[in-house]
């Protein structure tokens, strides 16, 4: 079947019943995508056309959209896209995008999430925000003015979120004639640019957005281009290799105890495969158990993997709370409270130093502190500069101490142990958000536990009194301090 | 190696993980209810994710009084079956006063009955985190919100203020009086919710299902005649037609479509070749130009 059938049609064309479509389209695979580029770009007519071809548009949307393009659009005669995917009210009124926003659609062979992001310098912030989950990023850019300093802003940003695909759209090609000689030459540019920058993948499409030409289908004004049309790439792009099923990480999510027989972990699998009978290891704890059961409302499994979501049993009554991790014993993440990521501050407020923010990274909140800032990195040339901070926007490699031990991987190995958050602890905002490149000190997981524990018998407490202490406790550890309860 | 989730099981993680991080994080959440096809499945996706044990927060849901008599029935009878602690809210001093879409319009009736008596039990329970079942391609303003959704003191969305939220590492710290509004659902679509719905046999309201129903044409839109309150004047203009519901909301606000779909199967396929996108049944949408936007600034979902 070909791409460009969509699903109204493989019905109502095709033998097959609704039964049997139903049954096929539920196994279809999730691809997440970035869009970057500006209006000028061509973006939303490529993400209105990506909507359209696959008729995610309905009529009464439509309807509203061709209205809208007469009274205040900007695409003459054409229907202007960037109407129906500008949202909000003051988006409208200012002609610009604010934030990402998030579109769906879906193919014979696929379905996909879309982060629209907007171009401007300003928002980075958004495009970071867009690209986190994203598995592949589409970059724009203008066949008649073809890389330009966003072009590389919007690039750079991409390697630093690790996504492994990405898509050059020289857009606009109608406008230069669909001349090889000019595709060729921006791709030669884009090439000599990303290629220290370390993507594994990249694909360069000549595109008319408008038009259509191989955006759906591969076009016959493009007879010298060999390559797959870009929808034809986004449905067939090989993404399931993009996971860590090597070092298995379990961060524990929540304690699951219904009844005194029945003490479960619950969490998901962040990376790596875990099977019944495993050993595994707790983290901070050192203590070692194996997995007695995979739990799930839908039956026990035999083994588990990202991004799946379980609940595990262990042979042996371990303590174990949320934050903490289980893994492998001959595979373990680093342990330290010191190590060095790449930070993208967020706030509107500039990074005070002497400030202690909360970092959340996994299920485990702490109190961290920037402790040293090596340099700053300017987004559009890649030249480091020394600063004593960062403002809005603004991308610098730093070094981070933490109150209490994390338990982490490199953000190249393993995004979902290697990624945090700080939290301003006064407005409560998403301050800045990091990548951990290494740790600094060299800790190997250690055994021994720093966690304060408060055995309640020994202490003297009655039994009526323990969910009291449980809920001050549990307020405690909001704060980034860990109490350990024994009952 | 054969490690593959397919997007519904992806999907379903990501809810998953979503409600236990609001479980863990947070002192006093809740989940709203609206009987809806979405809460069907975001009701589902909370008992999967504390199995074997019971979902440690509680149901609530708004009752505007105007709700189809069916929803009603239905919402009782799953909650004791399913052993889910149940709350029902309602703003009973406007309905005593007589509130109603029929003769305060629906920009009243939705304000007073569901955005205010939502506001008002939120602050009685002082909920710190609410669970409510939109999706991202329901509407353009949805699409842009976050799945942590930071409110104010007065329950207020600022979508130009919006926290960053990367990966699955959610904010969830908020002062006291704030609230968190949390959307597992947000990346579903209206399809994966069907498609959800028959690989999993969730239960749903009957109203889903064409059957000859009792229909007046009010505006354009197929009105069912749930109760006697509907308008004299109507009465006489009442047909039996065969119906059904996309949605489902106040019965005197929520449009029927004509269809003979009774199965899930016939719903998705009639679905997937309908040319009117779902909010076209809801007659609160367009009330005024982004009127959605201007709901959930002011509390509303």
């Amino acid at each position: 079947m070909t791409t460009t059938e969509n699903n109204k049609l493989s019905i109502v064309n095709s033998q097959l019943s609704i039964k049997e479509f139903l049954d096929r389209d539920e196994q279809k695979d999730l691809l997440r995508f970035l869009t970057a580029g500006s209006v000028d770009d061509g973006k939303s007519t490529l993400i209105g056309r990506l909507l359209f071809d696959s008729k995610k548009l309905y009529e009464d949307q439509l309807v509203a959209l061709e209205r809208d393009s007469k009274r205040m659009g900007n695409a003459g005669d054409h229907i202007d896209y960037a109407l129906l995917l500008d949202g909000l009210k003051a988006e409208r009124e200012q002609g610009i995008t604010i934030d990402v926003a998030y579109r769906y659609f879906s193919t014979n062979n696929r379905k996909f999430i879309i982060a629209d992001t907007p171009g401007h310098e300003q928002y980075t912030r958004n495009m970071i925000t867009g690209g986190s989950t994203a598995n592949l990023a589409i970059i724009l850019v203008d066949a008649r003015t073809g890389v330009i300093t966003q072009t590389r802003r919007h690039t750079f940003l991409v390697s630093l979120l690790g996504i492994h695909h990405v898509v050059l759209a020289v857009n606009k090609m109608d406008l230069v004639g669909f001349d090889q000689k000019v595709f060729d030459a921006i791709v030669d540019e884009y090439m000599r640019f990303v290629r220290p920058l370390g993507i594994s993948d990249v694909m360069c499409i000549p595109l008319s957005a408008l038009d259509g030409d191989n955006v759906v289908e591969k076009s016959e004004r493009t007879p010298w281009y060999t390559g797959p049309s870009l929808l034809n790439f986004l449905e067939t792009v090989p993404i399931d290799l993009d996971r860590n099923y090597t070092d298995f990480r379990y961060p524990v999510q929540y304690v699951l105890r219904p009844n005194q027989n029945f003490r479960g972990f619950s969490g998901k699998v962040a990376s790596g495969v875990v099977r019944k009978g495993d050993t595994v290891m707790a983290l901070p704890s050192g203590k070692t158990s194996r997995v007695k059961s995979i739990v799930t409302y839908d039956g026990e499994l035999d083994e588990a993997f990202p991004p799946q979501c379980v609940t595990l049993t262990l042979e042996d009554e371990i303590d174990i709370s949320r934050g903490e991790m289980l893994v492998h014993p001959d595979n373990r993440p680093f342990a330290s409270r010191d190590f060095e990521a790449m930070l993208v501050w967020m706030d509107e407020e500039p990074m005070d130093r002497s400030k202690q923010f909360y970092i959340k990274q996994t299920t485990h909140t702490t109190r961290a502190e920037v402790s040293a800032i090596e340099y700053k990195v300017n987004v559009n040339t890649m030249e480091h500069f020394e600063a004593d901070h960062l403002e809005l926007n603004e991308i610098g490699k730093v070094r981070i101490s933490t109150a209490r031990e994390l338990f982490f991987d490199p953000y190249k190995t393993n995004k979902q142990t290697g990624s945090f958050i700080l939290i301003d602890p006064i407005t409560n905002n998403t301050s800045a958000v990091g990548m951990i490149i290494n740790k600094l000190e060299s800790t190997e997981a250690k055994a021994e536990s720093g966690v304060i524990t408060l055995n309640l018998p020994e202490l003297g407490i009655a039994p009526e009194h323990y969910p009291a202490v449980e809920r001050v406790c549990k307020e405690i550890g909001k704060q980034g301090v860990e109490l350990r309860i024994i009952k | 190696m054969n490690y593959k989730l397919s997007h519904l099981q992806e999907l379903e993680a990501e809810s998953i993980y979503i409600i236990r991080e609001v479980a863990a994080e947070f002192e006093n959440p809740v989940m709203l209810y609206s009987i809806g096809k979405d809460s069907s499945v975001m009701v589902r996706l909370a008992e999967k994710a504390f199995a074997p044990g019971k979902v440690p927060f509680p149901l609530m849901h708004i009752d505007s009084k105007w709700k189809f008599k069916e929803m009603i029935q239905f919402r009782d009878e799953y909650a004791k079956k399913y052993g889910w602690n149940l709350i029902v809210e309602s703003n009973m001093e406007a309905f005593k006063a007589g509130v109603g879409p029929f003769t305060h319009g629906s920009k009243v009736h939705t304000d007073l009955m569901k955005t205010q008596a939502l506001l008002h039990a939120l602050d009685k329970y002082k909920f710190d985190a609410a669970f409510g079942g939109a999706r991202r391609d329901e509407e353009k303003s949805r699409a842009k919100e976050r799945i942590f959704s930071f409110r104010d003191k007065f329950h207020q969305w600022d979508p130009k203020n919006q926290r960053p939220e990367l990966w699955d590492i959610y904010n969830a710290r908020i002062h006291k009086g704030e609230s968190i509004r949390v959307f597992p659902l947000s990346n579903w679509t209206e399809l994966d919710i069907w498609q959800y719905i028959r690989l999993e046999n969730i239960p749903i309201v009957p109203l889903y299902f064409a059957k000859e129903r009792p229909i007046v044409e009010i505006d354009g839109n197929l009105i069912m005649a749930d109760d006697d309150r509907l308008p004299e004047k109507y009465r006489d203009q009442i047909r039996m037609r065969k119906v059904r519901f996309r949605t489902l909301g106040c019965w005197p606000l929520t449009g029927a479509v004509e269809s003979d779909a009774d199965t899930i199967e016939k719903i998705v396929e009639e679905m997937m070749t309908t040319t009117k996108s779902e909010r076209t049944t809801r007659v609160i949408d367009f009330d005024q130009e982004a009127s959605m936007e201007q709901k959930k600034r002011e509390g509303y979902f």
